[in-house]
């Protein structure tokens, strides 16, 4: 992530208004892009934990290959519905990894976004740049809703990618076909599936989790994590006492794993044979309950500007 | 218009008032030094004037509300609140790349110049330089600035005396122009005093005394007095006395140097004097200094 040479500040000269609208356009997005660069200097985990996720995961996958030979042939009785299910598993529990590998670096990184400046006192020099409150506030809910979903994207389909290449490689040596496996994965639709569930399940659907973090975590002076999940805790435990129903971890729980029903599949135990026909995105988007999490995580983020405003070093 | 402009500016902390209706105006090109014991409120001005600290009152820096228009007053401020707020995981590479890529007045190629000057190495973190050093590499990304406004709170806290110079030197001969506007807070007043053109003494978040360098030079005067005249000169009203070495030394304010010279040796008291003085003037009876 160094780089020596900043993009020059040359604008076009072909007439002062275009001069002045992209003078305008790169002093608003400049900041912006050097406040999200920052972040990544800073909290280099943030594409570290998923590479290292993935280089994991890639090297188990190598060592159970061991056995595919001896899986395909086992395998070449079953209908073809079975055999398609067997053959993407891998893949899925791939995708399934890289998604937790999202979702702690999340809840970690939103747990510190706005802390670790101030505890290391180098909001002052922030501070002290023409780089506003918002940008700054912005850059950091980059992270969770833009940075982390398109990387966990992208490196769920390089290690989908290389796992298919091995698996053919070691297919192709043990002398089994390779044409069924790649029949049977379509390729594209699982791609923009995974796009798809990564920014609705993983990104929209749970934001107000996130940015109820990033809240505290500029809020607390110190243990953020820990005042953030205090009052889950406290609320529930009253609901709990007072009217023996627990709707509200429900709806945290909910939040933070997602809700399958809205989100994608019509029925999790049938294997979709298509997985394009069963991409709904219409009543996941126009649910109510999606909605009024992404106002909710708005007026979280504008109360973090504006906390922002007030806060010095702990 | 003034560079700042402050009236009746007031700011408390819960019951604590850090500021008490404080009145102020700096022209532009002067270097203000703000003196003050600690708690008396010096950094708090300098964090309403930064915008970083609501407050009650009228505040303009170069004609801008400091509170609600921070981020477009940066562009034009430049501060060093402490030495230690470059965070440490910076890469002094990055450092550059950051500042030149949201500061439009920022010139890149004068940083590198200045650094070059210092064995600090570009792709060195933070984390991995003398404190000096540190200092070294604000100064360069603040100097390298094309701002109107520098403001320093004490910044030179902790250094050993050859960068506290250094950083004094490089300001005056490299930044200082008459277009500038610098406010330094210190506590090694004697360090800097020559650099300064007003002084502003702050005591429980009030001004007590604010003076440019020449009248202090033309209104006080300290004369380290013979013992067989001190009783001729107390008769003179001064301001304040102290003992060196067992002789008397009184401090005048407009007092004519004709009657002073008989009395002994005649000086122009340092600032840290004239600050005892005030000082020790504000804890009895109020008197004298403005």
């Amino acid at each position: 992530m160094n780089t020596t040479n900043t993009p020059s500040n040359a604008v076009p000269k072909s007439g002062r208004d275009t001069q002045a609208i992209a003078a305008a356009a790169t002093s608003s997005t400049r900041p912006l892009y050097w406040s999200v660069r920052r972040e990544l200097w800073e909290n280099r985990y943030v594409y570290v934990a998923p590479l290292a996720v993935a280089v994991l995961f890639l090297f188990g996958h190598l060592i159970g290959m061991i056995h595919l030979p001896a899986q395909m042939r086992q395998l070449s009785g079953v209908d073809s519905e079975k055999y398609r299910e067997a053959i993407l598993q891998p893949y899925d529990i791939a995708a399934a990894f890289m998604m937790g590998a999202y979702i702690l670096v999340t809840l970690f990184y939103c747990s510190e976004a706005l802390h670790g400046e101030r505890r290391d006192r180098s909001i002052l020099l922030w501070k002290s740049l023409p780089v506003s409150d918002l940008t700054t506030v912005m850059a950091k809910a980059s992270i969770p809703f833009v940075v982390l979903p398109l990387l966990t994207f992208a490196i769920t389909l390089v290690l989908q990618f290389l796992m298919l290449l091995m698996s053919s490689a070691v297919l192709l040596a043990s002398g089994t076909s390779v044409a069924s496996v790649w029949t049977h994965l379509p390729v594209f639709q699982m791609s923009l599936l995974l796009l798809y569930h990564i920014m609705t399940a993983h990104a929209l659907w749970p934001a107000p989790v996130y940015c109820w973090l990033l809240l505290v975590s500029g809020w607390a002076r110190r243990a953020a994590f820990l005042w953030a999940a205090l009052p889950v805790l406290a609320i529930a435990g009253v609901e709990k006492i007072a009217f023996h129903t627990q709707h509200f971890v429900t709806l945290i729980g909910r939040r933070l794993i997602g809700d399958t029903q809205l989100v994608a599949y019509t029925s999790p135990d049938i294997f979709p044979t298509d997985p394009m026909t069963h991409i709904t995105p219409a009543p996941f988007l126009l649910s109510p309950s999606l909605w009024i999490g992404l106002v909710v995580a708005v007026a979280f983020l504008a109360a973090a500007v504006r906390l922002r405003r007030h806060q010095g070093p702990v | 218009m003034p560079c700042i402009e402050a009236r009746g500016l007031r700011k408390a902390f819960g019951t604590t008032i850090a500021l008490d209706g404080v009145d102020l105006s700096v022209e532009d090109g002067r270097i203000l030094g703000i003196i003050g014991p600690n708690g008396a409120g010096k950094t708090t001005a300098l964090n309403a004037m930064l915008g970083l600290t609501p407050y009650q009152g009228e505040l303009r820096v170069l004609g801008r509300d400091p509170w609600t228009e921070r981020d477009r007053l940066m562009r034009d401020v430049c501060f060093i609140a402490d030495v230690a707020v470059l965070p440490r995981w910076i890469r002094v590479s990055q450092a550059l790349d950051y500042v030149a890529g949201v500061h439009p007045r920022f010139d890149r190629a004068k940083a590198e110049g200045f650094l070059a000057k210092t064995s600090i190495q570009r792709a060195s973190k933070v984390r991995q330089l003398s404190k000096g050093m540190v200092t070294q590499l604000h100064l360069a990304l603040v100097m390298a600035i094309d701002a109107r406004l520098l403001v320093l709170d004490e910044p030179t806290l902790g250094l050993d005396i050859l960068y506290r110079k250094q950083f004094y030197d490089s300001l005056l001969n490299d930044y200082f122009d008459r277009n500038r506007t610098i406010i330094v807070t210190t506590h090694q007043v004697e360090e800097i005093q020559h650099v300064f053109t007003d002084l502003i003494f702050i005591n429980r978040g009030r001004i007590v005394f604010s003076c440019s360098m020449e009248e202090i030079e033309s209104r006080y005067m300290e004369v380290m007095v013979h013992p067989d005249r001190v009783t001729a000169a107390r008769a003179l009203k001064p301001m304040y006395e102290r003992q060196v070495f067992g002789r008397p030394v009184l401090l005048f304010d407009r007092t004519d140097r004709q009657q002073l010279a008989p009395l002994g040796e005649v000086r122009t008291p340092s600032v840290a004097d004239l600050f005892v003085a005030v000082m020790g003037n504000q804890a009895g009876p109020a008197q004298g200094a403005v």
